[in-house]
């Protein structure tokens, strides 16, 4: 089973299913109303079939078929709402559906003391409280989130990343969170719970998910607001017709007034139904997008946020470049040849497993031909790297072979008797100066020269970074290094700025400082020193390989553990705030169309002149109400698809990308109807139904 | 509350102090400067010919002697060009009949036929601002071209060359302001004044 | 249109806009307490004004202090108006002997006047003595418009503060406003006004002869023609400057005494327009960012001129019922042509329709020729602009506030568009700020379509059961035209414009109390919001622009912000419209 959060078919038969059987239940008036626009659109409904009742014995106020058409038309538009915000919620519960399987309830040891082989009673998951200790063994479910106290295990979390392979998981330093639900593959743990039941993290994961706990974000509620303005606006605008129509009808001695039907027909086709109804499942969706690109979002206000990150804070190692440095040149000192440098180098470097260690090695082969030797057959003798000493290196036939830091080489050099070249000075600094990393070599009191490790920025950053430019971000490269070595990584990875000789409390000093001049911070991080830092970021992703104290001071956990996932979240926001805009903006443009249609049609009995505005040429006045009606509704479902997928983000500055929007969605809403209302009325025409 | 009493003396303050500026010197500093600058201009541009006042130049008289010009219509309450009718509490009215008022039709198509009865050769078109209602109800002026129309009646009534009452028209027309603002137009009190000074 | 009809709306528009800057540049200095030359003659009389009032100019309100200083100004302003005109039989400066004004009539007036809507409900120079048009009308005439104008630079200081508790001191702001913008600008106009004829004296009304007697309509001889006279030159000034519009006599500017000259008529059309746009200019230089100003100033233009191209089309054009009469509509230099019904010779079609249509851009009301009398869609032109909420350039203040409403609910929904939660001037659009601009959009369209509503559908806005002594209803004229007159007076009133078809009988208690209300609603319940952001938007943090921000500068917005204002308005009134004017006109045309 990988029950990994993968990219679903947009519609799932098991998920329509049960889509179109929750449309009829949200039909409760309390459900309906949290959303003052389709409430509107019910009470409509309702009010429209009291009319076709009253109709069909025989005191209607309009043929009882075209109440009856208008009627059914506004049931529909209600559940067309309801199925997309099923739709989206079902796509959700989906998803929770198989975290929830990893949620089983599981017998627990729980240790009477915090130490291994401490007497331990079985009880089951559910009973335990964060401050509880128990024991896992392999083969146990993890009962709970909690954090390692001793002991040391490889952990399977596929459950909630998806990553099958294991994980190692230890007491102290930055691995010592564990998850409920992942199970232990080898060796044991003592853990100590941190989270009560309903409250681990894969609770709140399967709440974000399923949507239950969805709180409105400000900007939805916002939005709402304007929305219910607008509502209020028409509800006025179409009910003081009726007044209207009388005096019309009176003023000008001939005609009827405007049916309550048409009224409410022309009410709900002006409400913004189309983004209404969609909102939530816009809302919905946009968190669903971020489990799909593995992430997950503690709230819907940190997605939100996401959209307007105006800078970056990434971490350099791991993010910026691979992990290691490697050696890209040998430089000799003078008198030395580079052959000689290559080949001492590499002797050094035989029994030094680190990643530096190896990329001498390999290039000491490359560069070379220098083949790679045994250790033990050359009887040398290693001398391992310590942090007194501050070099590594071999003892081989009175050569007493050394690497590192230059400034440890020139202690070992001068205490051997000999002098540090002023030559290999510069050739370090310049090394420094160019963003790598010098490893001065030397044969007793013999400097030989310098090997250059460099940071290998990842393939594509530079293009990733310019992309955020163009979005308006500015990225800042988070690093240990000296001011020298960060300035020209930064250079080549193309960041737009750099923290150098980074420390915890540099960090949040550096992010306050971005916040007090109005900016929106994001940053990610995974180490316990982090977790100040990432508190006070704006949006703050924590690694789920991180401690439990990054993962509790982010707004969102990313289960790949990819630093630069926060570039997909950033688009992601922006995405859901776009879909928002697109379809307000289509939603409001549609009316002037349902105008067209609508108008001319309700006082068609009192001024038959206003047939001049029917532009579209609509067959008959209750042709052009149903076909509007039927207009409004399909809209709905139509749309649910983009709802759902979002609109699609470009990188382009915001003049571009507002320009683009609203020739697609503005130009596009208002004609869009013009179009469709004038086919459905051809069809209703052509089938005889009007 | 306490927001409510602390404001109220600033308030009361301000409204006393701006009400002696804006209400009581500035515009008696107004009338004294144009007492002094514009006396005619400031007392209602009234026309004195011999010693007697004859009217003001700029509000219009009601004419319907065929001897005489005639204005715009009025439709000021009373009777037309009143100014001033404290009785009805009414002064300078417009029509204000709708274009599709069929009041409006009537109003211009009695006109038509009192210019007809005046000038049976009268005939169409008719100049528009000559057969419908100003503004005010007190326009001083016509259109050159109403003035025109009228010419033949007024010279036939008062034995007069065309040529000569054309020539009057002429001189009594004012063109636009700095050859761009407004119309050219015909102060109608002031050609008939002329007219009466003829002879 | 006549080529010299053309030239004449282009040379207003040149020069317009030439004046913003100057104009815009002064005010700002004013509003910054920066020098501006009149200070050695102003100075000490402002020092003892606040000394008097007991306030300092660095002592700043919170947006709620503001707004209760600006309420309890206006209401002891309101009152002041109310009370002399019930009083004005027993005060002096009566020379006409005008007995006292009804109640309702002086309720509102003084609604009218203190929100600076200036609608009239009575004919001014048989209702109001020389005392209640100086000391009430003229008055608020000053200080409605300083107070719309303090409402904005708090909502300016709201925009570009940073982190601020204060919005500025309402009594600075309503005294700059007053003693170095308005007063200056208004002696100046009105003594150029004087030098054309515009009256200003005390004397009281003179009796002139008739040259040919005429017979009133009992078929009394007539023999005289009684001139009213009054100080009217000083109060056209400011009702022109301070967008106010109420006029000295019943026919307002189309009066011959308000506005005897076509160049008095483009100094006091300049007058209408000027403080509004160049308060843009005033915003933009505040800001610290001048081309925010004049993207708001394009708007405004764009909005403005196709609206004054349909009312001067429309109006030159006439209407085929004339044409079929023998009615010359052609245009030619001897006469004006067109729909002369209700226009002054000397005016002509395009000076009147430029000014209907300035006039209720701005809320200034002042009217130069009958509107009811317009065609439909020339008529149509004016009631639009009325509806569109008098953002288009509005009145003094108040318009250029009202669009910043309008901006921020374009950047709300352009802003998601772009992927970013929307902000305006680097100002976060929140919930609390969305709740406030819904309010300012939606209470006028309330007020309006309900009060319109109530109207027609009552007897008592019929007119036909009210007062049945009266012959004529209070709508006047039949079908759809009657339909507008009501939409037309409420969308008037509840915009704060107080222009008219005048062929409404609204000097009754029904449409004066209607009225009055929904002039009081539409003025304190939109000054409120606003100036409640202003006090949240100066509380919040400022974010920098960045390239992912919206610019609120280009084109692109002019246009979206054009839309948003079109579209609110259309979206309200179309149904409404089209049982007013859009049918009169097919019925014109007989379609």
């Amino acid at each position: 089973m990988t029950p990994q959060p993968q990219s679903r078919p947009l519609f799932e038969r098991a998920i329509v299913r049960h889509a179109v059987l929750a449309s009829f239940q949200k039909l409760d008036p309390r459900v309906q109303i949290r959303n003052p626009v389709m409430f509107v659109v019910l009470v409509g409904a309702v009010l429209t079939t009291a009319l076709w009742l009253q109709a069909l014995f025989g005191r209607g106020e309009a043929p009882a078929r075209f109440i009856f058409a208008v009627s059914v038309w506004l049931w529909f538009t209600v559940l067309f709402t309801n199925f997309a915000e099923a739709m989206a919620e079902g796509r959700g519960k989906a998803q929770a559906e198989t975290l929830r399987r990893a949620r089983r309830d599981v017998q627990a040891r729980r240790l009477k003391g915090p130490r291994y082989g401490a007497p331990y009673s079985i009880v089951a998951s559910g009973e335990l409280r964060a401050g509880d200790v128990v024991l896992v063994e392999a083969g146990d479910i993890i009962p709970s989130d909690g954090e390692v106290l001793e002991g040391i295990a490889s952990v399977n979390e596929s459950a909630i990343t998806g990553e099958s392979a294991p994980v190692i998981r230890e007491s102290g330093g930055d691995r010592s969170a564990v998850t409920g639900g992942t199970t232990v593959l080898s060796d044991w743990l003592v853990v100590r719970i941190t989270a009560n039941p309903g409250e681990t993290f894969l609770d709140r994961m399967i709440g974000m998910v399923e949507g239950a706990k969805r709180q409105k974000t400000p900007n939805e509620i916002a939005l709402n607001i304007l929305l219910a303005a607008l509502t209020i606006i028409f509800l006025l605008a179409t009910a003081t017709l009726l007044p209207f129509s009388l005096f019309a009808v009176e003023a000008n001695g001939s005609g009827a007034p405007v049916t309550v039907t048409v009224l409410v027909a022309l009410l709900i086709c002006l409400i913004p139904t189309t983004i209404g109804g969609l909102l939530s499942a816009i809302g919905i969706a946009g968190m669903d997008r971020m489990i799909q690109a593995n992430v997950i979002a503690m709230s819907g206000r940190a997605v939100e946020a996401a959209g307007d990150v105006d800078v970056l804070l990434l971490d350099k190692t791991g993010t910026i470049t691979l992990g290691n440095r490697q050696a890209v040149a040998f430089i000799p000192a003078d008198g030395v040849s580079e052959q000689h440098l290559a080949d001492a180098a590499q002797l050094a470097s035989l029994a030094d497993e680190t990643p530096e260690g190896r990329s001498i090695v390999v290039l000491a082969k490359e560069k070379y031909g220098i083949r790679e030797r045994s250790v033990h057959e050359l009887g040398a003798e290693f001398v391992p790297f310590t942090a007194q000493t501050r070099m590594s290196g071999v003892n081989l036939n009175g050569n007493l072979i050394r690497k590192g830091a230059s400034d440890s080489i020139q202690r070992y050099v001068e205490g051997q008797g000999g002098s540090f070249p002023p030559e290999v000075h510069s050739i370090v600094e310049n090394i420094a100066r160019n963003g790598g990393t010098p490893l001065v070599v030397a044969d007793r009191a013999t400097v030989l020269g310098v090997v250059q490790l460099k940071d290998i920025v990842k393939g594509g950053m530079k293009e990733r970074f310019g992309e955020l430019r163009r979005m308006g971000i500015k990225t800042v490269m988070i690093t240990g290094d000296n001011p020298l070595t960060a300035a020209a990584i930064a250079a080549e990875a193309g960041v737009d700025d750099f923290l150098a000789e980074a420390t915890p409390e540099a960090k949040l000093q550096l992010i306050r400082e971005y916040q007090t001049g109005g900016r929106l911070v994001a940053m990610t991080g995974d180490g316990t020193n982090d977790a100040p830092a990432l508190a006070q970021a704006d949006v703050a992703v924590a690694m789920n390989s991180g401690t439990q104290a990054a993962r509790e001071a982010g707004n969102m956990v990313d289960l790949d553990s990819n630093p630069t996932k926060l570039i997909e979240v950033v688009a992601i926001g922006k995405q859901l705030l776009i879909t928002r805009g697109a379809l307000t903006t289509f939603s409001i443009a549609n009316d002037v169309a349902k105008y067209f249609a609508i108008i001319p049609a309700a006082f068609a009995a009192t001024y038959p002149q206003l047939n001049a505005l029917n532009l579209m040429g609509l067959t008959s006045p209750a042709s052009a109400i149903v076909s509007a009606v039927i207009f409004n509704a399909l809209i709905i479902p139509a749309l649910i698809p983009l709802a759902l997928r979002g609109v699609r983000y470009r990188a382009v500055g915001a003049a571009r990308l507002l320009r683009r929007n609203l020739l697609i969605y503005g130009l596009g809403g208002l004609v869009a109807p013009f179009a469709g209302i004038k086919l459905i009325d051809l069809a209703l025409t052509t089938l005889g139904l009007v | 509350m306490r927001s409510l009493t602390v404001q109220f003396r600033p308030a009361l303050v301000c409204l006393l102090v701006f009400t002696l500026i804006t209400g009581v010197l500035y515009p008696l500093l107004v009338t004294g400067i144009a007492r002094v600058v514009f006396p005619g201009q400031a007392n209602g541009s009234l026309l004195v010919v011999d010693g007697e006042i004859r009217g003001s130049a700029l509000i219009g008289q009601p004419f319907d002697d065929p001897r005489y010009f005639w204005g715009r219509l009025s439709a000021t309450g009373g009777h037309p060009y009143n100014a001033f009718n404290a009785g009805a509490l009414a002064g300078s009215s417009g029509s204000n009949l709708g274009p599709l008022n069929p009041a409006l039709a009537e109003a211009v198509q009695a006109r038509i036929e009192a210019l007809r009865a005046a000038d049976p050769q009268a005939g169409p078109p008719y100049p528009a601002d000559l057969v419908t209602a100003s503004g005010s109800g007190l326009d001083p002026h016509i259109s050159p071209a109403a003035a025109e129309f009228q010419v033949r009646r007024v010279a036939a009534a008062r034995g007069l060359s065309e040529a000569r009452v054309r020539q009057l028209v002429a001189e009594h027309t004012e063109g636009r302001d700095f050859g761009i603002l407004g119309e050219p137009r015909v102060n109608v009190l002031r050609l008939n004044l002329a007219l009466d000074e003829v002879r | 249109m006549t080529t010299i009809g053309w030239l004449q709306i282009a040379l207003y528009l040149v020069v317009l806009l030439a004046l913003v800057r100057p104009l815009g540049w002064y005010m700002a200095r004013v509003y910054e307490g920066q020098n501006v030359g009149l200070n050695t003659l102003l100075a000490p009389l402002e020092r003892l004004l606040y000394r008097l009032c007991g306030t300092r100019v660095e002592e700043g309100q919170s947006w709620k202090q503001y707004a209760v200083a600006v309420i309890l100004f206006n209401a002891l302003g309101m009152l002041v108006v109310y009370g002399l005109q019930r009083l004005q039989s027993a005060l002096p400066l009566n020379p006409a002997s005008l007995g006292a004004v009804t109640p309702d009539s002086a309720f509102n007036t003084a609604a009218s006047f203190a929100s600076n809507t200036n609608w009239q409900g009575y004919s001014g120079e048989v209702t109001m003595s020389y005392l209640a048009q100086m000391l009430g009308l003229n008055v608020q005439n000053f200080l409605s418009a300083a107070s719309g104008m303090a409402v904005l630079v708090a909502l300016i200081r709201g925009l570009r503060a940073r982190t601020e508790a204060s919005i500025g001191n309402f009594w600075v702001d309503l005294t700059r406003s007053t003693l170095y913008i308005l007063l200056p600008l208004a002696l100046i106009l009105a003594l150029a006004l004087v030098s054309q004829g515009v009256v200003q004296s005390f004397d009281p009304y003179v009796e002139v002869p008739l040259l040919q007697g005429t017979t009133d309509g009992d078929g009394n001889p007539v023999t005289t023609q009684t001139l009213p006279m009054g100080p009217a030159a000083s109060q056209i000034a400011i009702k022109q400057l301070g967008t106010n519009g109420g006029g000295f006599f019943n026919t307002n500017s189309a009066h011959p005494f308000e506005n005897p000259t076509p160049l008095a008529n483009f100094l006091e059309l300049l007058a209408i327009l000027l403080i509004p746009a160049a308060l843009c200019f005033t915003f933009g230089t505040m800001v610290g960012d001048r081309r925010q100003g004049w993207a708001l100033l394009a708007a405004m233009t764009l909005l403005f001129v196709p609206f004054v191209l349909l009312a001067a089309i429309q109006e030159q054009a006439g209407t085929p019922q004339l044409a079929a009469l023998g009615v010359d509509l052609t245009a030619s230099d001897q006469q004006a042509g067109g729909n002369m019904e209700g226009k002054e010779a000397r005016f002509g079609i395009a000076s009147s329709a430029l000014w209907a249509a300035a006039t209720t851009a701005a809320s200034n009301g002042s009217v130069n020729s009958m509107h009811g009398s317009y065609t439909p869609l020339g008529g149509l032109a004016p009631l639009f602009l009325m509806q569109l909420g008098e953002v288009v350039f509005g009145g003094v203040g108040s318009g250029l506030y009202g669009l910043l409403i309008f901006a921020i609910i374009a950047v709300f929904i352009a802003g998601l568009m772009v992927g970013r939660t929307p902000e305006y001037l680097g100002k976060k659009i929140e919930t609390f700020e969305m709740k406030m601009a819904s309010l300012v959009i939606l209470i006028p369209c309330v007020v309006v379509l309900f009060f319109t509503a109530l109207a027609v559908a009552t007897p008592w806005g019929k007119g036909a059961l009210y007062e049945p002594a009266i012959s004529y209803t209070s709508i006047y004229n039949p079908g759809a035209h009657g339909f507008s007159e009501v939409l037309y007076a409420f969308s008037s009133q509840g915009n704060n414009n107080g222009s008219a078809f005048a062929g409404l009988g609204a000097n009754n208690p029904f449409y004066n109390t209607t009225g009055g209300l929904a002039m009081l609603i539409a003025r304190y319940w939109l000054m409120v919001p606003v100036l409640a952001i202003a006090g949240s938007l100066a509380a919040r943090r400022t974010v920098p622009a960045g390239p992912g921000t919206l610019p609120t500068h280009t084109p692109l917005f002019v246009v979206l912000l054009i839309g948003v204002v079109i579209i609110v308005g259309a979206l309200t009134f179309i149904p409404a419209l089209a049982l007013g004017p859009i049918v009169e006109q097919l019925l014109m045309l007989g379609l």
